[in-house]
């Protein structure tokens, strides 16, 4: 049984993970590995559990059984709070932002310090904070947007703004779902630049329709189908079984 | 403290109107019957500046402040009914030493729970402490476990209700519907003087401007933007890395204390404290305050609670019937036309008149924009 296999080699060790909703299982007893610095897309029809798996990973959802395992740390028993402070952050599909907080406020909130009451009270916004916003706010191309409030952003601009509030908590594991769905076409080109450029350095599992972008950044691609996994490999692997064309690519 | 910094322009000059208001010109045009009124009006006023806090900023729609207020209420009371009920002063009781009520109702020794009400500081400490454990053990309950919106508003309602049959059920250990009557004196001090009655209104308002100057301090910091981030997007909140129970349970927790306060400083002025200040009629007025006044601005509830106040006593004393219908179809006309209450309306119609009288470019009101597309709960 898996001889010299490590587990702890692995950033993410989900192992059995089933979730049951009132008897439908939309995870089935899934098993994936995600390595240190590893660009996981998930891709497979709609209702596969791609964005459940997410929730599941980022603790939105509670695992029916099997475990999570990240940094050798079980995430299955932590509150989500806990899980994004042991470096998993996590994007929604539809952007949500804080509409009535400015571009910045937005990204201090992010800012990985005086997540607590009380520390939250005596926060300051000093060098380090406005530095590192400033640097964030270049990246997602909001640096002269700052004091916009977040309801007077474009679509793009909020899913932007989105990625660099994850990028602020410098997390481990990024959790991408669905970044590019609904932008324009100059908008989906800006992104993947920015993609491309904050992957580095760090793991990200990504759930990805648009096959030119998977293709794009997926290192390796999990294909999953009805909760469960259906191929996984490289893309040009996955592209040529013959399951993953009659299921999701065929047509 | 007070500097641009703290306050913008236009939150300094409404900090500046109120307290010219507050400390020189109703202290020098009204009586001090009307003096005494208007002290009773803003004891609203605390509760107000919480609601703005719980409700206006981290979208918690308390319906039982009253509760808070009560027991801030209560603990004063009770404090000047020991100190009115001395073995002097009631030798003609079966059992002297106790409060009246407690004799009427055959009780013979006084309950534990009143003991640490003979010392004033336990006192003080006991009227902000009592109803923040209270609302912490609430908070806690609720919020860990994710009851939220109008659940939450609901069994607010139903605390404020349990409270008050449980205050009129108890009347020997609690005065019951009459509530605690015939207060005297505050650590020998006559309260009932019409020089008292001047300079408690004083200490009264000293106090609401240090209450308005902590929820100002909140909302400032990074905890005062969480609790709007909150409002709107809880989960994203939650994936930054914050527990947002906690971050509820403290803008809850803030919210009864500030009502608690307002309510012990009630006994003080009104010289009695009844259960008809706990339950949910009184508790859901103090909502309308706030939302008539504007529930994202810490002056606004000041106003609402004054203005609000003035009108229900000039009203009922013409039309007592009509009364509580002005009421709500005040609160249905401000929910929907005007979200924002009289802060919103001065914000949008009145300061940029203002501003272009004086001709000055910018509109430095920028903060209320906050309030903007906020939904009414």
């Amino acid at each position: 049984m898996l001889v010299g296999h490590q587990p702890k080699d692995f950033l993410l060790a989900v192992s059995g993970l089933t979730v049951s909703f009132d008897g439908f299982k939309a995870v089935n007893d899934l098993s994936f590995y995600v390595e240190e610095n590893e660009i996981r897309v998930i891709i497979g029809p709609n209702g596969a559990g791609k964005t459940t798996v997410l929730d599941l990973i980022c603790g939105k959802t509670k695992a029916t059984s099997g475990s999570i395992q990240f940094r050798g740390q079980e995430l299955t028993k932590m509150k989500e709070n806990e899980i994004v402070q042991t470096g998993v952050g996590r994007k929604f599909q539809t952007p949500s932002v804080f509409e009535d907080l400015t571009v910045f406020e937005n990204l201090e909130i992010s800012f990985p310090r005086g997540r607590t009451v009380f520390g939250s009270l005596t926060f300051q916004r000093d060098q380090p904070v406005k530095e590192r916003v400033g640097e964030v706010a270049e990246m997602i191309f909001l640096k002269d947007r700052l004091d916009t409030y977040g309801s007077e952003l474009s679509h793009g601009q909020k899913q932007w703004l989105e990625i660099g509030m994850l990028l602020i908590q410098d997390p481990d594991l990024l959790m991408l779902d669905e970044p590019v769905a609904g932008m324009s076409v100059s908008e989906r080109a800006k992104t993947a630049e920015l993609l491309n450029r904050i992957i580095k350095n760090r793991s990200v599992l990504v759930i990805e329709h648009d096959m030119k972008f998977v293709e794009d950044i997926a290192h390796k691609v999990t294909v999953l189908h009805q909760g469960q996994i259906l191929s996984e490999g490289t893309m040009e692997k996955v592209k040529n079984d013959p399951k993953v064309i009659e299921v999701y690519l065929g047509h | 403290m007070i500097n641009a910094r703290f306050f913008n322009r236009s939150e300094l000059i409404g900090f500046l109107a109120l307290a010219v208001l507050l400390f020189v010109i109703l202290p020098l045009s009204l009586d001090i019957f009307r003096l005494n009124l208007v002290a009773k009006y803003l004891t609203y006023a605390f509760v107000g500046i919480g609601l703005v806090i719980c409700w206006g900023y981290g979208g918690i729609l308390s319906l039982g402040q009253g509760v808070f207020f009560g027991l801030g209420g209560y603990c004063m009371a009770m404090y000047l009914k020991l100190e009115a009920s001395s073995v002097e002063n009631t030798k003609i009781q079966s059992t002297p030493g106790i409060p009246d009520f407690m004799d009427w109702n055959q009780l013979t020794a006084l309950p534990f729970f009143w003991k640490p009400f003979h010392s004033f500081p336990l006192t003080l400490v006991a009227i902000l402490l009592v109803p923040g454990i209270f609302a912490l053990i609430i908070g806690a309950a609720m919020f860990k476990r994710r009851v939220g919106g109008v659940y939450f508003a609901i069994i607010t309602q139903a605390i404020a209700a349990i409270l008050t049959i449980l205050i009129i059920g108890q009347q020997g250990y609690t005065g019951g519907v009459n509530g605690i009557t015939d207060l005297r004196t505050l650590h020998g001090w006559d309260i009932r003087t019409d020089h008292a009655k001047f300079i408690l209104y004083f200490v009264e308002v000293v106090l609401l401007f240090a209450c308005i100057i902590a929820a100002q301090f909140i909302r400032l910091t990074k905890l005062g933007r969480i609790l709007v981030a909150m409002r709107e997007q809880e989960d994203r909140v939650r994936f930054s890395g914050y527990s947002v129970a906690n971050f509820k349970i403290f803008a809850f927790c803030a919210a009864a204390i500030f009502a608690a306060i307002g309510g012990a400083m009630f006994t003080l002025e009104v010289g009695f404290m009844s259960p008809s200040f706990v339950g949910i009629v009184p508790s859901i007025e103090m909502v309308i305050y706030t939302a008539v006044g504007g529930r994202m601005s810490i002056f606004g509830a000041v106003w609402g609670s004054l203005l609000v106040n003035f009108a229900k006593t000039s009203l009922s004393e013409s039309f007592p019937q009509l009364w509580l219908f002005g009421l709500g179809a005040l609160f249905i006309a401000v929910v929907l036309a005007f979200p924002n209450g009289l802060s919103g309306i001065w914000a949008d119609y009145v300061q940029p008149r203002v501003d272009r009288l004086f001709g000055s470019r910018k509109s430095g009101w920028n903060d209320n924009s906050v309030a903007d597309g906020a939904p009414a709960e």
